[in-house]
């Protein structure tokens, strides 16, 4: 069936939380009436009722610490932490606690939470509601990153995310929520740490995530018409990363750019250059390419915004630069 | 309770101001020609009026996201404030704030916050500024009833008594938080307040007057070295969370009384207190406000939007040259 992302999440939600009794989810408002600000939560409070669909105060800390605390002791809570912004408030609760327990407790812990969140910039939310922050999350050892790109994707890594054992941040992109596309009904999983080769191709490699990988298919449509065949590589997943996929098409290419909306600098463009130079050095035609967002915070203003952001334009760029080395 | 005719018509304006400026913005959003989230104060102004009327520059506050009112109430000028909300290079923050990081440091006003419960401990620091520097200025945090529930406000609420600080927590209970009603009773945040060790009160937010009564007190005590104080100001807000919220999920009936029974602006000139200010006086204030709001639209629109090399600049760039 054809849906939205929102959709997407929705339906594995009803799925999941019908599935298991232990899945809880709860966060600011996910039991209103609307289902949260972007109706991800919609219906649930009615199926599963107010004590599995829990509507917390304003207090993140709290809301992702005791999701951790109800997962080390049983439950599989999936916890809404509306904007990654909003780490700031919380981030003890993720790098002290959550990410740490299984290691630190000697194996004795399993903390099966999931933290959903909503990244990104488009939406002309400004310095506070725009960030992408997954590089940070990326960084932290103990909890998994997942960036989905598409519906079908984000239902498959969802499903697996509330599954999984161990703590996983779910980042999903606000300028993708009404994207649509080819669904699976019923059960679908999609193992984590293995990315997606969204196009195939034999001249460049483009690696991307979440938003940055719909636009490197954007970009890789327009290359074709000129001849360049692109292969998009969708990560899918930060951590763990499928590092085995990138080198392989970097064997084949020879040649690199990797899209990222975060900040430049300790990016995950940062991390794919630093794989390719490190064991993808023998196939490398050219200098790796970044393309990024700037190193500054993301402007209120929509016509800043939008030069901020990657861009099909700019992949275009680097994928020529690239190429004429 | 003390109060001049100038301050009187100073109330009036500045509530007048407040609430005919987003009512403006109201119609010029929904027709597109402002771009972000916009979050209206409507019902609320008395509480910012009555904070800020007896403040000068030095002066400091700190914001929410519901924050023109604290702007206009504070001092900032409608024109830099439109320019700002439109995000055009003059605004005051050369539009890389907008709607909720809008600020004015000449003011005194510390910003507008998008994160909830951001702004307490920014109030509490200009208030150790006022304190370690002995100049008698006072520090006001405007607080959402739903932000009072952050650890950030519970921590600032402890450091200002710890550090006896010359404070004021302004807790704005308007009950509801997005779309969410208030669990707490009224009462329930200045009781927690007071477990902290400060002195507060419960007052009604729609009543100026009693307002700028409790304000007044609580900035005597804040000059004089007497530490910080605690007010919870009940209110309704009158409007969805953000534009475009129909509020769905409120009892239509309750929320059309309370949109009446809570206006701030009818209760004051009501008032026997604010008789001195005639029909003609207001007829001439009206008219002053309505041009100051058309102007700055004008100003607005007639602006230039950033160019893209404002993208780099007020930020510490240790990226030179390769900043994408
Ligand atoms: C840290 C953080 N959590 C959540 C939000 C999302 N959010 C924005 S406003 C709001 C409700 C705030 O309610 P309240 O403090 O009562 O202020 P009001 O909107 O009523 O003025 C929420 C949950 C946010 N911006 N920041
Ligand atoms: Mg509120």
């Amino acid at each position: 069936m054809k849906m939205s992302i929102r959709e997407a999440i929705n339906q594995t939600l009803h799925q999941e939380m019908a599935r298991d009794e232990r899945v809880i989810v709860m966060g600011e408002d996910v039991a209103s009436d609307q289902g949260g600000v972007y109706g991800i939560t919609d219906g649930l409070p009615a199926k599963f009722g107010l004590h599995r669909v829990i509507d917390t105060p304003i207090t993140e800390s709290a809301i992702v610490g005791a999701a951790g605390g109800a997962a080390l002791t049983g439950l599989r809570p999936v916890a809404e932490l509306m904007f990654v912004d909003f780490l700031g408030v919380c981030l003890d609760q993720i790098l002290n606690q959550i990410a740490k327990f299984r290691y630190m407790f000697g194996g004795q812990a399993r903390t099966p939470v999931v933290i959903r969140t909503m990244i990104g910039a488009g939406a002309g939310t400004g310095p506070q509601h725009s960030q992408i922050l997954y590089p940070l999350l990326a960084a932290i050892p103990g909890i998994k990153v997942v960036t989905p790109a598409n519906a079908a994707d984000a239902k498959g890594l969802l499903t697996t995310a509330i599954r999984d054992d161990d703590p996983v941040i779910f980042c999903e992109h606000k300028a993708l929520y009404m994207d649509e596309c080819e669904v699976p009904e019923g059960e679908y999983l999609l193992p984590f740490g293995q990315a997606r080769t969204a196009v195939s191709g034999s001249d460049i490699t483009i690696v991307g995530m979440s938003r940055t990988a719909v636009l490197a298919e954007e970009a890789a449509g327009v290359l074709a018409q000129r001849g360049i065949s692109a292969e998009v590589i969708d990560l899918r997943t930060l951590s763990p990363l499928d590092e085995g996929t990138v080198l392989e098409s970097l064997a084949k290419t020879g040649r690199l750019v990797v899209v990222d909306e975060a900040n430049p600098y300790c990016s995950m463009a940062s991390e794919i250059a630093g794989l390719a130079v490190e064991r993808g050095f023998d196939t490398l035609d050219a200098p790796v390419k970044r393309v990024t967002s700037p190193h500054t915070p993301v402007p209120a203003t929509p016509c800043l915004e939008l030069e901020y952001v990657p861009s099909v334009d700019k992949i275009i760029a680097a994928v020529e630069e690239t190429l004429a080395y | 309770m003390d109060i001049s005719p100038e301050k009187l018509a100073d109330a009036y304006r500045l509530m007048k101001t407040i609430r005919e400026f987003e009512e403006r913005m109201r119609s010029e959003y929904q027709q597109g020609k402002l771009p972000g989230f916009i979050h209206i104060y409507r019902n609320q102004e008395a509480i910012a009026v009555a904070a800020c009327l007896d403040m000068t520059n030095a002066d400091y506050i700190a914001s929410t996201h519901r924050g023109h009112g604290h702007c206009i109430a504070k001092g900032c000028e409608i024109e830099a404030m439109l320019l700002e909300l439109a995000c055009k290079e003059d605004g005051l923050c050369n539009g890389k704030g907008g709607s909720m990081h809008i600020a004015d440091m000449s003011k005194g006003m510390l910003g507008a916050n998008a994160i909830v419960g951001g702004g307490p401990p920014i109030a509490a620091g200009a208030a150790l500024t006022a304190k370690t520097l002995g100049n008698g200025a006072v520090s006001l945090a405007f607080i959402g009833d739903g932000a009072a529930d952050q650890g950030t406000v519970a921590e600032s609420l402890n450091l200002a008594v710890v550090l006896q600080l010359p404070m004021i927590f302004m807790f704005e209970n308007n009950r509801y938080a997005e779309f969410t009603k208030s669990p707490k009773p009224d009462g329930r945040i200045a009781e927690r307040a007071g477990a902290y060790g400060m002195p507060s009160e419960v007052v009604d937010g729609s009543d100026f007057f009693a307002m700028y009564d409790a304000c007044q007190r609580a900035i005597k005590r804040g000059r004089e070295g007497g530490g910080p104080t605690a007010i919870e100001a009940l209110c309704n807000r009158y409007y969805g969370h953000f534009e475009g919220d129909a509020q769905a999920y409120r009892d239509q009936d309750e929320l059309a009384e309370e949109r009446t029974a809570s206006d701030p602006i009818p209760r004051f000139l009501a008032d026997p207190r604010a008789a001195v200010l005639t029909v003609d006086k207001i007829a001439e204030i009206d008219a002053a406000i309505f041009a100051e709001i058309d102007r700055g639209f004008e100003v607005t629109y007639a602006a230039a939007d950033p160019t893209p090399d404002k993208l780099y600049t007020d930020v510490y760039i240790h990226y030179e040259g390769r900043l994408r």
